[in-house]
Parts: C-alpha cells; sequence; structure tokens
C-alpha cells in the first residue's frame, strides 16, 4: 500500500523490540468478540491511484459545475474568480500539513498569517477585533448570539426576516436546548426591510437584534437606528454579512454601530465547493473580546526580543476551561482563512472596491434586463449583486426547469422558505463578476420561454 | 586561454568560533528569511488582481456607499507570492518530518485527494444548485457514508457537522432529543476526567450539567464508580475508545450495557479511531453516536487548524434524530433530504446544524483516502499505527517514566510522565528540545490525569528510519532533563522563534495591527 512504509521485515524487527509474537499480540486489551478476525465484509481491497481518480472523476462528470452553465446563484454562497496563486500557496505543505499553532515557535507563518486575517477581517467589517475563523456564516451566527446572551444575561434574541433561513434553522436548532427564545417571521416580498418592525419587537428581555446585510432578499438598509434603539434597550446589535464583497462598495455593519458582527468569508478565496468547507468570521468590538468563542492570534516577543505570535486568550477556551468555555469549537477553518487572506491582499482596497463595482455594475445591468422578462418584476428598490424577482408562477418548478436547459438560473424562495408558501413566487438571483453579457442573455431568453 | 578562478573559492575555511554566526544587516539568516507584516509592506492603492472596465450604470446603493477608507492593504502578485512563501517556511509540517502530537493523527496527506477535492464537478459546486445537477455530488456524500457505517458497525451517520467538536455537539443533541422523545428529561452528562476539553465544554453547551467520572490506576475509566454515578438523572456517558492514555478500555461493553440498562446513552469521542479501524468496529461495542474526525483517521489536511470534518456514526435508536440535511437513495437517484423536501418520517429530525451539507471538500478527499486503501489497507493502517507506537514505547520506557507502560501495550499513542527529570526540569524543556531536533513536540500536559504527561503519536505513516530517529532525539533529550542540563532550559535555539511571552500577550492583548505612527498620534 503506497501511503503505508513500513515492511514486513520492519514490521518484525519491531516486534522483537517490543517482545510481541505477532500484530495481534498488541490488541489483546481488546476483548475477542469485538476483535475483527479478518478484513471487514462488503468493501473492496486497496486501489490504484489511477483507478480511484477514474472513479472519482466519473462521478464529478455526473454534476453540472457552475463554469460549464450561465450561473446566477447566491443565497449564502457567492462564486467569484480565485486568482491562481490562491490555490497555489494554500497547497504549499507547510501550510496545508501543518498543526493548529500550538508551538509558537514553529508556527509562525500560520500565526502572521492569522493575525493579519484578523487585522482584515475587523477592518472589512468596520468591528475593533475578530477571531481566527468559525466554521462557517451559520454556525458563527449562532455563537454570536449566545454571546450576547452572556453579555447581556438576557434570553431573547429577535431575528430579521431577512435572515438566512438555514441560519435561522441552526439557531432553532440550538436554542432548543439552550433555552434561548427567539422571535422570527419569514420575508414578505416589499422593497423595504422589516426595520421597523424590528425596531417595536426590541424589549427590556432582549438580549440582541439579528439582521442580515445585505438581506436574504438581496436588499440593503441603514443599520443605524436598528443599532440605536438595541442599545437603548440595553441589547447588542448583531449583524450577519454572507457576501463579504459588498462591504468593498457598502458602508460596514461596525461603522453602524454593530456590536457583534458575523459572517460567511466563502465568497473570498475559499470557492462554492458544494456547500464546505466554508470561512465563518466573527468581530465585535473591543470591550467584548474576551466573552468571544474561537481561536485568537496576539502579539508577544520571543526571548530575544523579536516580534513574534501565539495563539492567545486561551482561557475562554474549551481545553483550558472544559465545560466553563465560551464556547466548544477547537478545529476552526485555518486554510480557509489562510486563502481569504491571500485573496484579500492580492486584491488590497483597490482591487476590492473594483470586485465590488463591477459585481454591482454587472447585476444593475442583469436586473435590468431580467425585469423586461414578461411575467417578472424587480423586488428591490436597493441591492448589491443579489436581488429577488417575482414571477408569475412558482419560482421552484421553474429552478428545476431551467437547470434541465442548461441554465443555473438562482435560488427559489420555495426552496429556502418551504412552510411560507405566499412567497413562493419568489426567486434570489446573484450576479459576480463571472457572469458575462451572455450569459445574462441566455438567462432572459430561457426564462422567457418558461413563463409564456 | 585559463579561466579566471581566485575569488571562487570552493573549500571552507576555518573560521574562529565567535565569528560563526554574525547577526546580519537584514535580520535574515540565509534561507531564514524574515517578513514584515502585509500592513508594512502593501498599501491600499497596490493591487494584484486586475479588472476590466466597470460599466457605467445608476447605483442601487443609495445613501449607504462605503466612503472612508477601509484600511485593507494590496501587494503585486509576486509580492504576495513571496509574503506567504516565506511565511510557510515558518511552519513545521507533516510534509517535513514526524509529527508526533498525540491525539492529533498527524499523518500524510495524499496529493491524489487534493487533486479530487478539486475537480471542478467538485469544487465547483453551488450548495443550492437544483439536485438533478449535482447527483455526482451526493453519490460521493452516500457512498462515503455507507463506508464510515460499514467501518464502524453503526446504523447511519450524520454527514453535516463540520468538526470533531461540531460532532460531538450532534451525537449530543439527538441524544438529548431521543431522550425528549420519550419525555425523559435528564440534566447530566458524565465525562471521565482524562477526556478532551471540548466533551465537557459541548455538554455545557447543551444545556447539560458535566460531572466527572474517574479513572482506575491503570489509565482506564473506573467501571465501579461509573455504575454507582449512573441514575434517572443521567442523559448520557462520553468516553474516549482508545482512551487518552492510549489504552483500550476493555470493559466497553460492560460500560454500554449498564448505561442502557439505566436508560442513558452511550457517546463515543471517535478522536481515536485511527487505532481500531478495519479491526473493532465501535457499534459491537454498544456505542450510540461516535464522531469521526476525518481529518486523523481520512487524512484530510489539518491546514494549520482547520477545516475539519466531523461527521457522526449512529445507533438505530437514534437515527430517527439525525439532523438535516442527509442524503437518501431512492432507485437509481440520489436525495437530499432538506426542510423543502423531509418527508413525515423524517419530521423526528432534531434540526439542522450547519448552512448547508457539511464539508464537501473533506468528503471527496477521505473517500478518495478510503477507495486508496480498501479493506485491507484500513486494517493494516490500525495495525502498523499501534505497532509505531509501541515501538516508541518500548524503545523509550527505560529513560523516561511510562506510567501505564506495565498495563501491557498500548494503542495508537505512546504515554510518558515527567518523573525522573532533574528539578526544575519539565515536559515543556523536552518538548521545545525536539524542536531543536528537528521535530515537532508531543502533545503537552495532556491528558491531564497524568503529572506532565507527554502524548506520543507517530501514526501508521512513519517509517522505521523517521521513527529511530525520532527515539534517538527523544532519549538524548530525557537523558539531558534528567542530567540536569541547563542548556535545554532555552530551547529552541535554531527555530524562526525563541520561546514566546504568552503571559504578554495574554496580559496585553494585540489581536489587529495598528499602525504606530496613528497609534502614537492618537496618545
Amino acid at each position: 500500500m503506497r501511503y503505508l512504509p513500513l515492511t514486513d521485515s520492519d514490521r518484525g524487527e519491531m516486534l522483537s523490540v517490543i517482545g510481541a509474537e505477532s500484530i495481534d499480540d498488541l490488541f489483546v486489551d481488546v476483548p475477542a468478540e469485538a476483535r475483527l478476525s479478518g478484513k471487514i465484509a462488503g468493501l473492496p481491497d486497496h486501489a490504484s491511484e489511477l483507478e480511484v481518480e477514474r472513479h472519482m472523476a466519473a462521478l464529478a462528470r455526473k454534476n453540472l459545475s457552475a463554469g460549464e452553465a450561465p450561473f446566477f446563484l447566491g443565497a449564502g454562497a457567492y462564486r467569484h474568480h480565485i486568482p491562481a496563486s490562491v490555490d497555489h500557496l494554500i497547497q504549499r505543505g507547510e501550510f496545508l500539513t501543518a498543526y493548529t499553532p500550538y508551538q509558537p515557535e514553529i508556527a509562525q507563518g500560520t500565526l502572521q498569517v492569522l493575525f493579519e486575517f484578523q487585522t482584515q477581517v475587523a477592518r472589512l467589517l468596520g468591528c475593533d477585533v475578530a477571531n481566527a475563523s468559525m466554521y462557517d456564516g451559520s454556525t458563527a451566527c449562532w455563537e454570536a448570539i449566545g454571546m450576547a446572551r452572556r453579555i447581556t444575561k438576557r434570553g431573547k434574541a429577535v431575528l430579521s426576516s431577512g435572515l438566512h433561513p438555514h441560519y435561522v434553522s441552526v439557531a432553532n436548532t440550538m436554542a432548543k436546548f439552550t433555552g434561548d427564545a427567539l422571535v422570527h417571521e419569514a420575508p414578505s416580498l416589499d422593497a423595504a426591510t422589516d426595520i421597523d418592525a424590528l425596531i417595536a419587537g426590541i424589549d427590556r428581555d432582549t438580549s440582541c437584534v439579528v439582521v442580515q446585510y445585505p438581506d436574504i432578499l438581496g436588499r440593503i438598509a441603514d443599520l443605524t437606528p436598528i443599532a440605536d434603539a438595541a442599545h437603548e434597550a440595553g441589547a447588542l446589535l448583531v449583524v450577519v454579512v454572507t457576501e463579504p464583497v459588498a462591504l468593498g462598495a457598502i458602508k460596514a455593519p461596525g461603522d453602524m454601530g454593530a456590536d457583534i458582527v458575523v459572517g460567511e468569508g466563502q465568497s473570498i478565496g475559499v470557492g462554492l465547493q458544494f456547500g464546505g468547507p466554508y470561512l465563518g468570521l466573527f468581530a465585535c468590538k473591543q470591550k467584548y473580546v474576551r466573552q468571544m468563542p474561537g481561536r485568537l492570534c496576539g502579539e508577544t516577543v520571543d526571548a530575544a526580543g523579536k516580534r513574534g505570535f501565539v495563539l492567545t486568550l486561551s482561557t475562554r477556551e474549551q481545553h483550558i476551561r472544559r465545560e466553563k468555555a465560551t464556547s466548544n469549537i477547537c478545529t476552526n477553518s485555518g486554510l480557509c482563512a489562510l486563502a481569504f487572506s491571500i485573496h484579500m491582499t492580492l486584491l488590497g482596497e483597490k482591487g476590492l472596491r473594483d470586485l465590488a463595482g463591477l459585481n454591482h455594475a454587472l447585476a444593475c445591468q442583469a436586473a435590468d434586463r431580467l425585469s423586461k422578462v414578461p411575467g417578472v418584476t424587480l423586488m428591490n428598490d436597493s441591492f448589491f449583486n443579489e436581488f429577488t424577482l417575482i414571477l408569475s408562477k412558482d419560482a421552484r418548478e421553474v429552478v428545476r426547469n431551467l437547470a434541465d436547459k442548461g441554465v443555473l438560473g438562482g435560488v427559489s424562495l420555495g426552496r429556502l422558505f418551504p412552510d411560507a408558501p405566499d412567497i413562493g413566487h419568489g426567486l434570489v438571483v446573484a450576479v459576480t463578476e463571472t457572469v458575462t453579457a451572455e450569459d445574462i442573455e441566455a438567462f432572459a431568453q430561457a426564462l422567457e420561454e418558461e413563463l409564456a | 586561454m585559463t579561466m579566471m578562478r581566485e575569488g571562487r573559492p570552493t573549500t571552507p575555511v576555518p573560521v574562529k568560533e565567535a565569528h560563526m554566526a554574525p547577526a546580519t544587516a537584514t535580520g535574515n539568516r540565509a534561507l531564514m528569511l524574515e517578513e514584515a507584516l502585509i500592513f508594512e509592506i502593501g498599501s491600499t492603492g497596490t493591487t494584484g488582481v486586475d479588472f476590466g472596465e466597470i460599466p457605467p450604470v445608476a447605483s442601487r446603493i443609495g445613501n449607504l456607499a462605503r466612503t472612508d477608507s477601509i484600511g485593507l492593504p494590496g501587494l503585486s502578485e509576486q509580492e504576495t507570492v513571496r509574503h506567504y512563501t516565506r511565511l510557510s517556511r515558518q511552519n513545521y509540517a507533516i510534509d517535513l518530518g514526524l509529527f508526533p502530537l498525540g491525539s492529533c493523527t498527524m499523518k500524510h496527506n495524499p496529493r491524489l485527494n487534493e487533486k479530487v477535492a478539486r475537480m471542478p464537478g467538485f469544487a465547483d459546486l453551488h450548495p443550492l444548485a437544483p439536485q438533478s445537477t449535482v447527483q455526482g455530488a451526493l453519490a460521493v456524500i452516500h457512498e462515503l457514508a455507507q463506508w464510515l457505517v460499514t467501518l464502524t458497525g453503526m446504523h447511519s451517520v450524520a454527514m453535516s457537522p463540520k468538526a470533531g467538536a461540531h460532532g460531538e455537539l450532534c451525537g449530543l443533541l439527538a441524544i438529548r432529543a431521543a431522550l425528549e422523545a420519550r419525555g425523559d428529561a435528564r440534566s447530566v452528562v458524565l465525562v471521565p476526567e482524562s477526556a478532551h476539553g471540548t466533551n465537557p465544554a459541548t455538554a455545557a453547551f447543551c444545556g447539560y450539567k458535566v460531572e466527572d467520572i474517574p479513572a482506575t490506576p491503570d489509565g482506564r475509566v473506573d467501571l465501579e464508580a461509573l455504575k454507582g454515578r449512573l441514575g434517572p438523572d443521567v442523559a448520557a456517558v462520553m468516553i474516549t475508545n482508545p482512551n487518552t492514555c492510549g489504552l483500550f478500555e476493555r470493559e466497553m461493553k460492560t460500560i454500554s450495557d449498564a448505561v442502557h440498562a439505566a436508560g442513558a446513552f452511550v457517546y463515543c469521542d471517535g478522536a481515536n479511531f485511527n487505532a481500531i479501524v478495519g479491526r473493532v468496529r465501535p457499534g459491537d461495542l454498544g456505542v450510540d453516536a461516535m464522531h469521526i474526525n476525518l481529518h486523523k483517521t481520512f487524512s484530510t489536511p489539518h491546514g494549520g487548524g482547520g477545516p475539519g470534518s466531523g461527521p457522526v456514526v449512529l445507533s438505530q435508536a437514534l437515527t430517527p434524530f439525525a439532523p438535516l440535511p442527509f442524503v437518501e437513495r431512492k432507485g437509481d437517484q440520489f436525495v437530499l433530504v432538506e426542510e423543502e423536501t423531509a418527508e413525515q418520517h423524517h419530521r423526528s429530525t432534531f434540526g439542522r446544524m450547519v448552512a448547508f451539507h457539511g464539508q464537501m471538500g473533506m468528503f471527496t478527499r477521505a473517500l478518495a483516502y478510503i477507495l486508496s486503501h480498501g479493506a485491507d489497507g484500513l486494517r493494516q493502517v490500525a495495525s502498523d499505527a499501534v505497532l509505531n507506537a509501541n515501538y516508541i514505547l518500548r524503545s523509550l520506557d527505560d529513560v523516561l517514566d511510562a506510567p501505564f507502560g506495565a498495563s501491557g501495550p498500548c494503542m495508537h499513542e505512546a504515554l510518558f510522565s515527567d518523573k525522573g527529570l532533574a528539578e526544575g526540569f519539565t515536559t515543556l524543556d523536552i518538548a521545545k528540545g525536539l524542536i531543536d531536533e528537528g521535530f515537532h513536540p508531543m502533545t503537552m500536559y495532556f491528558p491531564l490525569v497524568v503529572h506532565g504527561a507527554m502524548l506520543v503519536e507517530p501514526t501508521e505513516t512513519e517509517s522505521k528510519a523517521a521513527l529511530d530517529q525520532f527515539i534517538m532525539a527523544l532519549r538524548s533529550l530525557a537523558e539531558r532533563a534528567k542530567a540536569g542540563d541547563e542548556a535545554l532550559k532555552g530551547a529552541p535555539y535554531h527555530a524562526p522563534r525563541r520561546r514566546l511571552d504568552e503571559t504578554l500577550a495574554a496580559r496585553k492583548p494585540v489581536l489587529t495591527w495598528a499602525d504606530p505612527a496613528l497609534a502614537q498620534a492618537a496618545e
């Protein structure tokens, strides 16, 4: 077996050093009835690299990948072009095959990257500090709700109807077990967000208000009034960003008064990957840093006085605090954070603003073209690179039929909100720099045929 | 014509000792290059990405345009490649050498798996793409799930958890849902003292009270103490098997039977599954739920701290409560069961744990790994992992104290303590000494039940020559620590950094970079 370096003669020599007759002797503590005498039944034996590659390639070919079709899906995962050097650099073995940097003297590469990543994320989100990443946006969102509970010692979170429904589901799953009360409704197909209703829903029991920006329907609204209302009531504002590229064009949540900003970092550097691994972003105001979940990297000096970096404030974490930890998270998304950071370094502020500008311009063009299709109405007044179309029939069927025509034409609200049939005619469409004018035209024509 | 050869000496000349390592003007040391932060070398106007012309449009952003500077520096492509390449060289990695971090299973990461994960048919798929367009991806999830179920002898597997600790959460949520479904509210989870920190943290995270179970002097769960504590308030027992002392819990089946008799469930921390894969099925030991760290046993890369992947295998009793989404086969089609597609018989699910379907990029890698090894290769994995650990244990137990060495062979990791080191010398000194010897240190001070623990997990992908060199290095360090060699307390000397001041970092946290000029102006 090509990955196993021991030879039979090595094994024999080693057994004699150990003083054992056979490998089976080393498993003497396993009760006989639990020991398998031979290979597990029902599974094939080892295979060559070529055979495995062939098998996997055959499965890969059964999928219609985003690059093969006019592609307009978003709703929490975005397709952006990733510069070639990003994937090259994250495959450096020293990054790819390293462990969590618990031995800082020989992990300065990873640690400096995390320090730079934390700074990039904090600046992008408009916050004082950011951690070294979470699993994904949805788990980061739940962790933010938990953090708000610890800070305010209150247990009611008011969730915007514009929050990604899967994020709401994750929070609902957890809240059943922690006892948090979550207030949430499905969105309605209006150009205006639910900001007024949210403000009306804040009371003295509220730990936090959770708002997505841009929201699940692509709408953007000034968050300052919600921040003010939340703070007035002693609650926190948690803002969720699922498309961080937007923050190259629109105001940062932290600059509008958000206390905790979490996000899905996938759209910068990470790629679609059918949903994972992704990258949870987590940032907050300096005063809340000791209530943060997850790993933090900090600057220090070594014995010779040189600047260096270490994991720090670990007394918040499970390996020190056990059941009193701020979270049970251990492994995070280090390599995805590296990809994000490299891509962001390549972009720089100029590149990020250009990227955001290009996304917005193409989205405006697509919105204009698609809303000319008979049976299509553009719901949004405001949007960044994603908007909602109201179709003349249920969007689920439309999406499936478009796929049969080779067009990946958005995400239906029926799939996202199966319990809210009144918004089933909504279709969420994302337009990034990877979309061409031809793609927009192909989508418009296919949609026209489908709605005719 | 003769070539000019002066000035090109090819023979080293003797150098006075004092001149061996003079300081350099740059701080660089030949191939060891210092690298500044991107905030110190980049600028907000520099970019390494070109975009085409942006078409003029009427903005739909309203009055929300971000006009202030964001403060994100950019670098050209060349500078970017150099920055990260230089940084990478300050990391130790499996690709460089043995990485004996106990409980972490740092084995070789085959590159075929990287290639497979990057096939556009997997890497360039949107999680919400219509199901008819992702049948191959769903087939991967289904095929991997079948392997995991077969290898563990369990009933089903929840694929969506993102890492080991997230898998623990999944298992405990399933247990809690199962208990609530039978109207049985229970409040306590029992966890052995030797457990990973994530176990008690997870139990607390789902609202349980955590109680410790003591260990016996031979390093295993105290069965009598456990039995004595079981009662109607206990929801689950979380056990690691093989345990964190590197030992197989011989009484596992008896423990499971006792736990079940008391109406509770058995959660097994599967972090150490590498020791038994292909040789023992946890399902045969009465386990109800166990997470599998694909980034350990199934070799998906650790990536400097993730991403991981933690599918959870479940017993028949817990299967109805598995989280959404999951993949089911219907004839020749695969169906992703999620909120929209869930049928009545799926309604007992405890809900959703993540936005999408789990770590697809890890599933493709793990499946390629499993297919490469096959049933025979995976059995060999456990055999060689255990052989390598016992070889280290028996090659060093004359110079290092092996607290459970007398109780028989270890599993995949060898545990030593700091007993016998000279006054003032610690496990930390040995660990830092290993850095100078060119190895990543072992896991230090874990498990907590052993004083100054050193937990060494070589894994099966190390050759005998690599093990012998590691043994020689550790033997030398043990001898120096026993002899009181003061120089060891200053180690490492040859790493990119000397010992770092972690106390300072925690006392005055500097978590983001601030421009020193601006920071000074603000004061």
